[in-house]
Parts: structure tokens; sequence; C-alpha cells
């Protein structure tokens, strides 16, 4: 965990945003609008939370990331350029032929990803499967699953839950990012997940629920559970605006995977800069 | 002795290989791991969950979350063999195998029971006649079907010490011992079994044993027989397939369907080289049903009695 005060954590907030509305509107391709939703949730973890090491990114002992709804890479991505573990200017090759960010997460390619994801549903049983091996080799790294609301849909993310739970795993902590959009449209129309608060709750995690654009509510609940090592695995229902950020694009479903032509662009990087007022 | 003269009473099913040296295995590399889906027992994986407990997850009946927890435990140095039947192995759990295990070429082993026809009485629903041509189109995966008790347990072994991702298919039934425990076997390097000039059979899994028999009766026939076991058909050991062409005439024998597996896999090399000729002995691109195993062979010719007439026709 490093030091670092509200205030920094929302100007990194800003600068992933910034960082992934460039690579998106570079490639001209990509999802902005769960990139954006996703943005204050991977500034906490990426630039506070988590213990990993920019220099080291194989290290054994490092807590573990999975983005599960791969498709919001440019907003790892982002994170792990301005963390170091690839160079900034790597960022104006998204989605090119040998670049290290593909147009879904690849282990191979760059580094810092810890799995490669792309299919929903599939990211958060590979998250079960290294916790129960840190809880097995007595380590004491955590791992972090971010998945989308829409892809707990796939059925695998419940057989997921279930063998977290049956292995006690408190070393994991999923974060629904629950902006409440799919491709189509909003999730209540075309398959309503009700209350996935409730759900993750009766599945036997410790589930609590928050505003996932607000530093403080996303800060002070990491702290919570970063301490509860009561044997039950973690799940952050964060409330989120799909787009946050860009007026035009908040809530707006069309804005899942597409990129934003120039007028777009720069209105939308003037108003995610906008952010902190 | 040789395998030309074996007494082939002797039989075990190739799922107790696997049981028994995922032990042995277990034992001297506390990093390999098994996950079961709840059919544990049958995948005859009950005596590493007695003595390995600390080295065995058990998801339940949840196959696709078993593919990916595998993938995961791969990133952290395990080498997790995911148990389950064939069917589930390679179909149930196809994309995530292929997303999550293959894409990031991870230390996963897919090992399963039950396969081509021999779940016979359980049916259509439960037997894996496309498993073997599935998984082989998948990139980074092997492929490999040992023929009896020893040989499957040598390529268990060697599958838990190359890297990579493999698929091993194991028979539920029981099958003729037919090589010494202590033979050597490589993953990728076809097992000659016998050489010959006028035809050459290539086989695998338990199909090896019919062309066994087929062999013995073609060469008291006075026709001389190359027979091949190609236990690995990814990567499929070229060299061997070209090696047949100087006789020109081949045989392949595989309880699986004849598309996409061993046969064809034999049929794209020899076409590629462009001489020989190809007669692939298999099931008939049909689905099983409830059967006795012997029966359900029969129905797809895929006997002794057919490789020997077979032989004859192209000769």
């Amino acid at each position: 965990m490093k030091d670092i005060s509200i205030q920094e954590l929302k100007e990194k907030a800003i600068q992933l945003r910034k960082t992934a509305l460039t690579m998106i509107y570079g490639a001209q391709s990509g999802h902005p609008g769960g990139s954006l939703s996703a943005a204050d949730i991977m500034a906490a973890l990426y630039f506070k939370e988590m213990n990993v090491d920019p220099h080291n990114p194989n290290w054994e002992d490092r807590d573990r990331f999975v983005l599960s709804k791969g498709h919001v890479c440019p907003i790892q991505y982002s994170a792990l350029a301005l963390r170091g573990f690839v160079p900034y200017e790597t960022i104006y090759t998204l989605r090119e032929y040998g670049s290290p960010f593909q147009g879904h997460p690849d282990m191979k390619k760059c580094k810092g990803i810890d799995i490669s994801t792309g299919s929903l549903g599939q990211g958060l049983s590979c998250g079960v499967g290294m916790a129960i091996a840190g809880k097995r080799d007595f380590k004491d790294y955590r791992v972090f699953a971010l998945v989308g609301d829409g892809e707990c849909q796939e059925g695998q993310i419940w057989e997921a839950a279930q063998t977290a739970v049956k292995y006690q795993l408190d070393n994991l902590v999923v974060f629904v990012d629950n902006n409440r959009l799919q491709i189509d449209g909003f999730c209540d129309e075309i398959m309503p997940l009700q209350d996935l608060e409730k759900k993750f709750d009766v599945f036997g995690f410790e589930t609590k629920r928050i505003n996932g654009h607000s530093m403080e509510e996303i800060v002070e609940t990491l702290d919570e559970v970063r301490v509860a090592k009561n044997g039950k695995p973690k799940c952050i229902i964060c409330d989120t605006v799909k787009g946050k950020g860009v007026s035009f694009m908040e809530d707006v479903a069309d804005w899942h995977g597409v990129a934003p032509n120039e007028e777009q662009y720069h209105q939308a990087m003037e108003e995610v800069a906008g952010g902190l007022k | 002795m040789s395998i030309m003269e074996k007494d082939l009473t002797v039989k075990k099913a190739t799922r107790e290989a696997f049981g028994d040296e995922i032990v042995k295995l277990g034992k001297e590399n506390k990093n390999i791991y098994v996950i079961d889906v709840d059919i544990a027992k049958s995948c005859k994986t009950v005596n590493f969950i007695k003595q390995l407990p600390d080295q065995h997850i058990n998801v339940g009946i949840a196959e696709q979350n078993a593919a990916g927890l595998a993938a995961g435990l791969a990133t952290t140095g395990k080498i997790p063999f995911v148990s389950t039947y064939a069917v589930f192995g390679s179909l149930r759990m196809l994309e995530q195998i292929r997303q999550e295990v293959c894409y990031p070429n991870l230390n996963v082993k897919i090992a399963c029971s039950h396969g081509g026809l021999t779940p016979a009485n359980d049916g259509g629903s439960h037997q894996a006649i496309e498993d073997m041509g599935v998984l082989r189109s998948v990139p980074n995966m092997t492929v490999i079907m040992g023929a009896d008790y020893y040989s499957t347990r040598k390529l268990v072994e060697q599958a838990a010490k190359v890297y990579g991702p493999v698929y091993l298919r194991f028979t539920r039934d029981t099958v003729p011992i037919i090589y010494d425990e202590n033979e050597e076997f490589t993953i990728g390097k076809a097992k000659q079994i016998k050489d010959g000039s006028d035809i050459a059979i290539i086989a695998n899994g338990d199909t090896v044993r019919l062309a066994l028999e087929a062999t013995r009766e073609l060469e008291k026939q006075g026709i001389s027989v190359k027979l091949l076991d190609m236990h690995t058909i990814k990567p499929l050991d070229r060299e061997a397939v070209v090696d047949c062409l100087n006789i020109g005439k081949i045989i392949t024998v595989e309880d699986h369907n004849i598309l996409n597996g061993l046969g064809s896999a034999v049929c794209e090399v020899v076409a590629e080289e462009g001489k020989g000729t190809v007669r692939r002995i298999g099931v008939q691109d049909q689905f099983g049903q409830s059967a006795p195993y012997e029966k359900l062979l029969e129905l797809n010719g895929i006997t002794t009695e057919n490789i020997i007439k077979t032989a004859k026709e192209i000769i």
C-alpha cells in the first residue's frame, strides 16, 4: 500500500481518463464507456492499494489484478503506463500490430497483466485460482478482480463465486463496476441482474455497496476489507456511470465501444480535466 | 518378449494409469495439483485426494470454472491437472481452455477419462468423438492418447514435465497391456511397434490393440506390416508419417470421428507430400448410442476384421 492523499488519487483518476481517451482516440477503436466508469477504482488500486513493482512485474509476492471485463483494458493500460510498467509513449500503439496494448489484455505481450482476458465471465475463475494458490503457499498477496455488472449474466461468475466462498478466499476482492449498461442497452432491459449486493451476500461474500466515483468511499472501503481476514471473500459493488466524466458519453450505451472523433475527443479531454471541480 | 507375441489378456483401463501416475507425480512435486469436478471416483483421482489433499481442489459440477481456476493456479507456478470426462474436458470447457489456457500458453493439463466411444452404455451424449480434433485446432495445445496402461503412465509423466497446455485422453474400459513397464515414450514421437514393407497401419489409444491383432493376422498371411502407435496426434510426428510413404499405403485407426482426428492429421501430411493412399478407420461421422462398446466399434467398422479387409483392398 502506498501513502497518497485522496486529492492526489483524484488527480490520478483524471490522468487515467485522459490517457485512456487519448489511446482510444489515437487507435480510433476501443471501449471508452466502461473504461471511464472504472477509472476511479483503477486509480485507487494502482496508485494506492496494490502491492506491485513496475521493475519486477512478475514478482511472486505481488498482488494480482484480473480485468475480467477485458474490453476496458485502455484504463488498465493507462495505469500500467503511468505506473511505469511500460513506456508512456506506448499508449499511442493501442490495437496496433505488435503492440503490448492488444485490443484485449494479453499477458504474453504486456508487462503487468496477470492474466489474459477478453471473453466475459471467465476472469473471476482465474482470480480464484490465484487466490487459492496464495492461501496454499501461505503468501500474503491479494487478488483483485474487476467484473462488469452485465458480465454477471454469465453463469461462470457464480461458479467462481461459490468456489471462492468454499475455499474461504478472504484474500480475494471482487469489484463490480455497476454501470447498469451493456452493449445493447440497460442491463435491466436485456437481462435484469436483480440486487447484485444481495446475490454476492447470499453466496457467502462479505459485500459492500459504494459510490464507485467517490474516491473517499473507495479508499475507506479498501481500508476496511484489507483488515477483514474473516475467511470471507470480499465483493464491492461500485455504483458507477458508464462514460463518467464526459457529458455526451454518460449513460449512453452507444459509447460502449466507439472511439470519439476529433471534436468529441477535445471536448471529452476538457470535460474530464475539470473532474476535480 | 516382443509385442508381436505378447499375451493380450492382461488388461487395465488407462484411466487407472492416470490415477496411479498422478499420485506418484504429486508426491514428487508439490506444485502438481488436481482439480476435480465431482467425478473423482470415475476419473480415478480418489487416491490423490486421500494422499495429497493440499494439492487437490474440487469445484463441483462446474467445468468452465475449473479451466479458469487451473489457469489462475498455473500463473503462480502450479501444474494443475483438470480431471473430467473427455466430452466435458474438450467441449464444455473449450472456450475457457482456448481463452485462459492456450492463448496465454499456460502450464495446464486437461486429463480426461471416458474417451471415445468407451462410455458405451451412457449413450451418445457422453461419448467423446470430437474431442481430439477440436483441441488439435487450438494453438499451443498438445493432444495425446496412450495405448495401454504403461504407455499412458509414461505419457502423463512427460506431460507434467513439458511446459504448456496438454490434453490427455484415457479409456474408461480396460485395454490389453502391450508395452513393458520400462518402455520409453516421447511426446510427439510415434512408437514403432513393428517395421514392415507392404502396408503401414497407424493407430492410437485403445485401437492400437485392434491394429496389433490385425497385424499379427496379416503377417500370418504373408503381408508385411509397419505398425505405429501415434499416441500424440499434435504435434504429429510428421517424419514418421513421411517414412510410411515409402510403402505408400496407410491405414489409420482411431476411436474418434474420422474427421479432424488422427486420420485427418495423417491425411494432411500425405496430401502435402503429394503421394500415398490413406484409408481412415474410425467413427463414421455419426453419434453413438447406448450399446456394448464392442458393438459400437463394430457399427463403425473399428474392428480387427475391417483393418485386415481394408489392408487387403489397398495393397
